[in-house]
């Protein structure tokens, strides 16, 4: 059963201050790259991916590549919501001995499709995946979840070359466009502007969300296209959380206590 | 040697429907009968050699075997971190062809040589680097490396090499061994080899006892094979058209120190490429290889020097 956004709006205010407290218990940076793709990665988890415990390293199954790595605390939050990821495991995050670190690494995690942290790979790998898909004749699709300071990589922009040269059509893009990067905004630090055009230019079938609309979002996937898909979501850094929300101080602060409890009432309200 | 690679690799792509063959943008013609025969099967990335690496391993974790192929300088040094994450540490078997070894592309320049690229990916975790001598050594090595997938470096020359290999046994792993000796050991791996062999034959006709191998497979190095020959031989020589550091002469020397030797310890003399850029003028692969001191009578002359 698909949720109704409702559902999912209260799931995601959920993942959300799990990775709040998570970030404030572990001492985990980067939260407010996490909180910025949380709708976005609801939307591929709840509504379009089909990927759940049963079906997780199925050969069939389909692949979503978290490429924006420092944004683990969001991608494990909703593989544990998802039933994927057990909460033991995840409470450990970033402590000492613990399987998993601060961003997706390969030790045998169900759920995580390629070891990434530095960025500009995983549209990369996202390609050899969805080529190799065509090869195989297998039905398939890849999403590769970007960040807009990634976009700064050269390599992101060899993988956009090389994408709609062959038709790989059951690739998807998805740039968490929250305007900023580690020390400043990204439209400062680097001209990105414009960004969409830039995609279409590569020869891709783009489109431009709210990133934190799941009607927007899960249209924008299901979109059928005879070309690689690349999806501007526009999102806000530190989303959900007033006093995170567009504040880059948030990229590698972590919440004390009361900030917590004040995150707390306003995403479960209580 | 790109020839015999590109009719060897087309075998065993009709053996193996899991081999796909990449080129960055170069070697065109060579694989025409490859593209005719599997169109879906070879793919030009273009000149964006980094893309065409991930993606090489993106197409392993589903099940495929790539290869890519190009120059040696733009396969090794310029994807250095993809080669790290991507295939060593996500261990996905992907061989990466670096033709041009050393300085099979002299006169191009600096910007062609490979004299670092064996010393950067042997840091590597899980990367394996076989280096042939010859066309029929190439044929063996690439088959066995594709009976056993894993990360793979294979450093190449270019075209027009001599054939080297006659009746000796190839096998991955181990060194192919042209002579057995007592008194000189003769190492060298790679295409350098035709240097070696021209410099053993001339000791041997000097009544020397030379023992002559191509240690090809530079990682995971032979100890056993290399221990022993320290045992049995007083002067060992190891020759390597590659920089000074990381190469088969770092390797060795590396063996030597964390060996236990019984008895006397041989002399060493070890032939390759100081750390230094050849920016003062420019030559062709032999004039380069005599500037360098790594050709045969540069070898000759370290054997009976003193």
């Amino acid at each position: 059963m698909v949720p109704n956004n409702s559902v999912l709006l209260q799931l995601a205010a959920q993942i959300r201050y799990r990775i709040v407290e998570l970030s404030h218990r572990n001492h985990i940076t980067h939260l407010a790259s996490s909180l910025s793709c949380v709708d976005i990665l609801c939307a591929l988890y709840f509504e379009t991916l089909n990927l759940s415990l049963e079906n997780i390293n199925d050969p069939q199954r389909n692949r979503f590549i978290l490429s924006k790595g420092h944004a683990v605390l969001a991608l494990y939050a909703v593989l544990e919501k998802r039933g994927i990821l057990s909460a033991d495991l995840l409470n450990e995050i970033g402590t000492n001995n613990a399987l998993l670190g601060e961003h997706p690494s390969m030790n045998g995690i169900a759920g995580v499709e390629w070891a990434t942290g530095s960025l500009g790979h995983g549209l990369s790998a996202g390609l050899g995946m969805a080529l190799a898909a065509k090869i195989q004749k297998q039905s398939y699709t890849v999403t590769v979840l970007l960040s807009d300071g990634e976009c700064n990589e050269g390599s992101v922009w060899e993988a956009a070359l090389f994408a709609p040269k062959h038709g790989l059509k059951n690739l998807t893009a998805i740039v968490d466009y929250n305007k900023w990067q580690a020390t400043g905004r990204s439209q400062e630090v680097m001209s990105l502007e414009p960004l969409a055009e830039k995609w279409h230019a590569f020869g891709w079938n783009v489109c431009e969300v709210d990133g934190h609309d799941f009607s927007a979002l899960t249209d924008a996937l299901n979109q059928e296209s005879p070309l690689p898909k690349a999806i501007i979501a526009h999102t806000v850094k530190g989303k959900g959380v007033s006093f995170m929300e567009d504040d880059n101080n948030w990229h590698y602060r972590v919440p004390k206590k009361d900030e917590l409890e004040k995150a707390r009432l306003e995403l479960l309200g209580k | 040697m790109r020839d015999a690679f590109a009719k060897t690799i087309h075998e065993i792509a009709q053996h193996d429907a899991r081999v796909v063959l990449l080129s960055g943008d170069i070697g065109n013609r060579m694989f025409d009968a490859f593209k005719s025969e599997f169109p879906d099967r070879f793919y030009n990335c273009g000149v964006a050699e980094a893309n065409m690496v991930t993606l090489s391993a993106g197409l392993a974790s589903c099940g495929l075997l790539p290869v890519c192929y190009t120059i040696a300088p733009f396969i090794t040094y310029r994807c250095m971190e993809q080669i790290r994450v991507d295939l060593c540490y996500q261990n996905l078997p992907v061989v990466l062809v670096g033709t041009g070894a050393g300085l099979s592309y002299a006169n191009l320049g600096v910007t062609h040589h490979s004299l670092e690229d064996v010393g950067m990916l042997s840091t590597l975790p899980n990367m394996r680097i076989v280096a042939p001598c010859d066309r029929k050594e190439l044929t063996t090595l690439l088959k066995h490396i594709y009976k056993t997938p894993q990360p793979t470096y294979l450093r190449i020359g270019k075209k027009g090499e001599p054939d080297l290999i006659e009746q000796q046994a190839v096998e991955l792993g181990e060194p192919t061994v042209f002579s057995s000796g007592t008194d000189i050991a003769l190492f060298g791996t790679g295409t350098i080899m035709a240097e070696v062999l021209l410099a053993g034959k001339q000791l041997q006709q000097a009544g020397r006892s030379v023992e002559i191998a191509n240690i090809h497979t530079l990682k995971p190095l032979n100890q056993t094979y290399l221990q022993n020959l320290m045992h049995r031989c007083q002067r060992i020589i190891v020759v390597e058209e590659h920089g000074k550091t990381g190469g088969l002469c770092s390797a060795i020397a590396d063996v030597f120190a964390r060996s236990e030797l019984k008895g006397s310890a041989p002399s060493f003399k070890f032939l390759s490429v100081e750390n230094a850029f050849s920016f003062k003028f420019t030559g062709d692969q032999e004039t380069l290889r005599k500037f360098h001191k790594i050709d045969a009578s540069a070898i000759y002359n370290a054997a009976i020097e003193t």
